[in-house]
Order: C-alpha cells, then structure tokens, then sequence
C-alpha cells in the first residue's frame, strides 16, 4: 500500500506544516506577543519551490491521485512565487488594520495547498477537494475585516454563489464517474477516447456541468456576478491573492480537465469556451471601462483576463498551451503588484480604492506612482511588459489555430482597456490633489520591497521572455 | 440484510420500554393537578419571562467544532470495521489524520472556545500575565 | 413482502415527515420533524443494502448538523411566524411567485414519471460497475476509503481543519482577542 512514492507530495507537505505551524504559533502566543509567522509561511512556500525545482522533469505521481509533472510544477512555482509576494505584502497589512495574523497566514497558506493540490491533481476527487479547501480558506479570508458590512456581504455573496458552483462540479463528477466507473483523470481520457457522442449524450451533460464549475471559478461571464462585490469587499491584497491565486489554480485544473482527459469531445466543448472567452473578454472590458472604483475595476479587468486565457484554451494548440502558463505567471506577478499598491496606500477607516484617491499621487508618492503606472500598463498590455508578451502570444495561438474572430475580439477588447488603465496613470500625473482627502499611508519595509521585485520581474520578462517561455513550453509538452 | 432484524429488535424493544413506562404512570399514577404543578419547571422559581431567550453566537461555534469532529468519527466507522484487512498501514493513515486535526483540536482549546463563561477565560489570563 | 411493506412504511413516513417540515410554523417544530425525515430516510438506505450511507445520515444528517439548526435558530431567536402576517408580507406567498413555483414543481412531478416511464428501457453502459453484494458493505467502504482513496481521505482533515479555523475567525467574540 505504501509502495507508491512520497515524492509528488513533498511541495504540497511543506506548506501544510507551515500552515499548521503557524496555527501552532497562534495557539501558544501569548496575548500581545508578536511572532515571525509570516516568516514560517515563506519559509514553507520557499520549501515547497525548492522542492518543485527538484522534482523538475522527473513526473513524479503519487498514490495515483497526484502528478508533479512540468505542467503542474510550474503551476506550482507560480503559487509560490503568488504566495511569498502576498505575505511580504500582508505584513504591514496586517499590524495596521489588526487583523488576527495566525488565522490569517494559517488560511492563506491553506488555500494556496488547495491550489497546489489542485494544480497536481490526477483525480476529480482530488480536484474537488483541493478546489473546496482553496475555496473555504478564501471565502473567510474575504470576509476577515468583520467589522466591515461591505467585507461581510461580500464573503456571504462569495460563499453562497461558491457553494452552489461546487454543487454543480461535484454533479458533474458523479455524471463523469457514472458513465466511466472511475474518477481518475487518465482513466477517464482512456474510457472518453473509445467512445463517441452518439454513444452517450450523457457525456455532454458532465461535460457541462464541469464547465459551469469552472467557469465560476475562473468568474467567466455569465457566472462572473460574484467577482466584482468580493473583490471590492475584501481587503485589497486579499482581493490580489483571489485573483492571481485562485485562477492560477482553476486554470490549471481547467486545463487538464478539459485538454487531456476530455480532449476527444473537443468539438463540442470548443464552441461553448469560444462563445465564453468572446463574452468574458467583452464584458469584462466594456463594464469596466464604466467603474470608478479601482478596485471593481481591476475585478473587471480580472474577468477581462480570465477571457484571453480562455482563448488559450480553445486554441489549444502547443502554443496556446504553452501561453495559458505564462500568461498565469505574468498577470499573476502584475495583478498582486497593483493589489498590492492599493492594499499599501490604505488605512485602517478606508481602503484607498476610490480612482479620485488616486489624483495627484506623483506628487505625495512619486515611487508608488510609477510603480502603479507599469503594473497598469502590464496589464493594459503595452510594451515593454510582461502583460504585451503574454498577449502577443495568446492572440497568436489563436491565429495559428485559424481562431481569427476570438484574436480580433481579443485586440480589440485589450485597445478598448488601455483606455481605463491609462485613465488611472493619468489621474495619478495630471490631477491636482483634492486638497480635503487624507494622505494616504507611507510605505515601507517588506511590502516596498515585494512591489519592487514585481516590477523588476514585469520589465524584465518583458524584454527578455524568452528563458520562461521555453520553460513553459517545456512543461506542457511533458503532458498533453 | 443479515443482522437487521436484531436492530430491529433493539429499536422496537427501546420504544416499546419507554412507551409501556410512560403508559403505566399515566394511567395508574394518581392525578391531583395545582397551578404550581403544570407551571415550568425553572429552579423551583417562578418562571421569569419567554424561554426563547437569544443564544449566545458561542453556542453555535460550538455546534460547527462539534459537526467538524463528528464528521471525523464517522470516518473512523468504516476504518474501525476493516480494520483487520488495512492492518498497520490503515492505522499509520488513520493516525496521521487525528494529528492534522489535533492540531484544530489544540488550536481552538487554546483560543478558548472550549471555555465556558468568563471566568475561566479570566483567570487564565490572569495566569498567563503573571507568567509574562 | 415484508420488505416491501418496510419501504411503503419508510417512505410514507419520510414524505409525511417532509410535508409536515415545510407546514411548521414554529421552526423549532421544523427541525424536529426533519430529524425524523432523515431517520426514514437512514432505513432506506438499509434496504437499499447501503449500511455506511444509513449511518453516516444518521450520525451527521440527523445528529450533527441537526445541532446545527437548533442552535441557529435559537441564535436568530426565530421567533413563531404569525400567521396573518405571513400570509400578507412572505414573499413565497406573493401571488406571482407561488405561481411559478406550482409550475416548477408541476414541471418535476412530469419529469420524475417521464423518467420512471422510460427507466426500464434506458441502458447505460457503465464500466468498471462493482459487484452489488459488496458495494455498500461498511467493510468494502472501508477498504476502499483506505486504499484507494488513502489521499482523498488525508486531505480532507487539511479541509475540516480550515472549516475549523475559519469558524472561529468569523463567530468568536471581539473580547476573546
């Protein structure tokens, strides 16, 4: 029974005991005592990066339920990456608004073994728990300012249109299983392979009913309603976490899912993910471009986002695939630096999430300015960034697999959202400062040095892309 | 259905006990009913007020740890019942989960769910302070 | 025949149960009767040779997360609806919606025969389907659970435990801190 190897699960188990360590350290901390728990969780997510660098290229499995291949391992390594920014990030967070930091570490280290597990999943068993335990971490994580209304209705929106997402991802399963007699993913393929849809209409059924799972998950449109109120509710880095965490993972499992085990019936799902990347891209752009919140509309642009990696998805050829993957890194890293910018400049009454907040910030905060300014050029897409290559090679995935009308949707939709990140760059140059506004917060220590790195790492992929490109074509060709 | 019947039994031999008691009292206890008698019983006192008072929100984190660790016993059932065929590496797993979760379980004592009304909470304070 | 005069039994008692559930006007009454739904349900499941499932509805349906209800209800202090003004303001008594409901439910009563009609000429091939003797047996359950499933079951203490965390973060009390 033991004989199966240990070596898939070492990234996941170094997280899990940060996690319960850092419980540990709550449980025994004495009522006013600080403690380095932030500390333990990057020691536990560097464990788990070092540990996928040393399963590279070896295609690991455990236990028959997980495979640390080069897809899921890189995966991994942008969890990680997500995970060490959020916490640097979180520290000064958290001392300012005085939320309970054990609880807080323990459930975001929590959730990112959710993500993990989900990314290494070879079952969809394992994937609905690992996508539960992801899910449960981040709806308390939503709503831990309990003092706040807007932080409370958003985590119970966030809860209850979650919960009945799963319920339609758990029924999928059980059609999957009824129909294959197992859960196991490459089982599944094997079984799908065989068969046709005139066999089983059935197979249509499951098929849609993982879709709706998913694609709540990712906030696709029509099943993207809950984005925008979580992400204005929730503490901004919070909200930066959901949003490159949660999608990494979902995409991940989506991209396995869908390209590997149910990858004979890809012309039926082909049509159904275009129609939702085109209308995800659309929405996701056009509602935004009408908010003047940032923060609803970075969850705009989140779902805008969703919608270009779908694209990679239909595509589905070696290039899209390949860019599904540094797509994720790169908006990733972009997204959690601009999270992060909001959730540094805010105070513990209000979160600095107004664009008017935003008016004239090159003159209290010149560095934080131009720092946002690349994040949202990133993510506008413009070169030279890491945002412009990550679209440069989506679009042509999609041509190359003669997806045209999905490229041009996809150009249009990113002209129509530099429109919006620009007026943001603006705001903050050209505006004079509402003289009656609170100045927000100075930033210092970790949190300072987080969005430095970010932003090193945007410019940098941005010029050079192609070591992580290869390396992300690399992990895909070990699977698919 | 092997073994059902016995259950069955059982089940039927419980009500049927508390049915035949309550039954008997009922119809050979003597009845002399006083308004004190067929009032609430609360302490001996006077009944002060509605008993649907408003609960604590304590009572209902104690209701969540409580479904969370029932749904931990109902794993251990099945493991209980194959336990000879899963041997030792059964055991090494079903040990392996009880100290994931012990941690849960240490965790909330020490917050001081467990606790209950303010003085403990108090004096463990207390406690702690002068420990510091 | 015993057997089928258990299942009519059964279920009578689990559909009258149910009905009385949703006709409650006191919520406490509600959770009573829903425990004594979920216990007819429990000897259905024996009949239908699935023990675990029957024990598992008991020890978590009807145990557990009935706890669960009562002390919700008594945490929103529910108080017993009055019955005029129920009728007036309750939203599922506005004539618009509890019209659409009767359909809906009309919808599944025609649906639910459909399907019965045709269950006998429907044939799924399902692969891999397992011995029915031993299918539902606590032991099988179990050897499965701990083989198999050995990882499934690992990681769902990391999920209790997160419910467990999360629990505490969002009910306990500001001067517990």
């Amino acid at each position: 029974m033991f004989n199966s190897s240990f070596d898939a699960v070492v990234p996941m188990l170094c997280v899990v005991l940060a996690a319960l360590a850092s419980m540990g350290a709550e449980a025994f901390r004495a009522k006013d005592e600080e403690m380095p728990i932030g500390g333990l969780g990057i020691v536990g997510l560097a464990g788990a990066g070092i540990s996928s660098g040393l399963l590279w290229n070896r295609n690991a499995a455990s236990f028959g339920v997980l495979v640390a291949d080069n897809f899921a391992l890189f995966v991994t390594l942008t969890l990680v990456i997500v995970g060490i920014l959020t916490i640097m990030f979180s520290s000064q967070v958290l001392r300012r608004d005085q939320l309970p930091k054990g609880e807080y570490y323990a459930l975001l280290l929590f959730s990112l073994v959710g993500m993990i597990m989900m990314a290494m999943a070879n079952d969809l068993l394992i994937v609905f728990i690992a996508l539960e335990t992801l899910s449960l971490s981040v709806y308390v994580l939503t709503g831990i300012r309990r003092d706040d209304p807007k932080a409370t209705e958003a985590a119970f929106k966030y809860f209850l249109l979650g919960a009945f997402s799963s319920a339609f991802f758990l029924y999928g399963i059980a059609f999957t299983y009824g129909l294959t007699g197992t859960t196991r993913l490459d089982q599944v393929g094997a079984y799908l392979a065989a068969q046709s849809m005139s066999d089983n209409p059935l197979i249509l059924v499951a098929l849609g009913l993982l879709l709706v799972g998913f694609a709540f998950k990712i906030s696709a449109v029509p099943f993207h309603m809950w984005t925008p109120d979580a992400y204005e509710g929730a503490p901004a880095i919070v909200s930066g976490f959901m949003s490159t965490g949660v999608k990494a993972a979902a995409f991940a499992a989506f991209a396995r899912v869908f390209l590997s085990s149910f990858e004979p019936f890809s012309a039926d799902w082909a049509p159904i993910v275009w129609i939702l990347a085109a209308l995800t891209m659309i929405l996701g752009t056009v509602v935004g471009v009408a908010q003047s919140n940032l923060k609803r509309m970075l969850a705009y642009s989140s779902i805008a986002h969703g919608g270009y990696l779908l694209v990679g998805l239909v595509a589905a050829n070696q290039v899209g695939k390949a860019a599904i993957l540094f797509y994720l890194l790169a908006y990733a890293v972009t997204n959690l630096a601009a999270f992060g910018v909001i959730a540094l400049l805010s105070s513990r009454e209000k979160e600095t999430d107004e664009l008017r907040d935003f008016a004239g910030l090159w003159h209290t905060h010149p560095a934080l300015a131009a720092l946002m300014t690349v994040c949202l050029l990133s993510l506008g897409g413009l070169p030279p960034t890491v945002g412009f290559i990550g679209k440069w090679y989506i679009f042509s995935a999609a041509v190359s697999a003669g997806y045209y009308g999905l490229a041009v949707i996809g150009v249009l939709t990113s002209v129509i959202s530099v429109f919006f990140y620009l007026r943001v760059v603006v705001m903050m140059y050209m505006a004079d400062r509402d003289a009656s506004a609170p100045v927000p917060s100075q930033v210092t220590g970790l949190g300072m040095v987080a969005l430095a790195a970010s932003i090193v790492a945007i410019i940098y992929l941005g010029i050079l892309p192609t070591p992580v490109l290869d390396l992300a074509a690399e992990s895909i060709a070990t699977i698919f | 259905m092997d073994g059902w019947p016995g259950v069955v039994i059982m089940i039927a031999l419980g009500v049927g006990f508390a049915a035949v008691m309550i039954g008997l009292s009922v119809l050979l206890g003597p009845k002399n009913p006083t308004p004190e008698k067929l009032a609430p019983y609360e302490c001996g006192m006077p009944a002060v007020g509605d008993a649907r008072e408003r609960h604590s929100v304590k009572f209902y984190l104690v209701a969540m740890i409580f479904l969370l660790f029932d749904i931990e016993i109902a794993f251990l059932y099945p493991w209980a019942v194959a336990l000879r065929d899963l041997g030792w590496p059964g055991f090494v797993q079903v040990v392996t989960f009880f100290l994931i979760l012990a941690v849960g379980y240490v965790y909330v004592w020490r917050k001081g769910v467990l606790d209950w009304g303010p003085v403990a909470r108090a004096t463990r304070a207390a406690a702690r302070r002068e420990a510091a | 025949m015993p057997e089928t005069l258990v299942f009519y039994v059964l279920s009578g008692l689990a559909i009258l149960a149910s009905a009385l559930v949703i006709g409650q006007r006191n919520p406490m009454y509600s959770v009573m009767l829903l425990i004594a739904s979920f216990g007819a349900l429990a000897g259905l499941y024996i009949q239908l040779d699935a023990p675990f499932v029957a024990v598992a509805q008991i020890i978590i349906y009807a145990g557990a997360i009935m706890v669960l209800f009562l002390f919700v209800v008594m945490l929103l202090n529910a108080p017993q609806e009055d019955a005029a003004d129920w009728d007036r303001t309750h939203p599922l008594r506005q004539p618009g919606i509890a019209r659409f409901g009767a359909l809906l439910g009309l919808l599944l009563v025609v649906q639910l025969g459909w399907a019965l009609m045709r269950a006998s000429e429907l044939d799924v091939p399902v692969a891999g389907r397992v011995d029915a003797e031993t299918i539902g047996s606590v032991r099988q359950v179990g050897r499965v659970l701990f083989t198999d499933y050995m990882f499934a079951f690992e990681a769902t203490s990391i999920l209790i435990l997160v419910a467990m965390v999360g629990a505490v973060v969002l009910a306990r009390r500001e001067t517990d801190q």
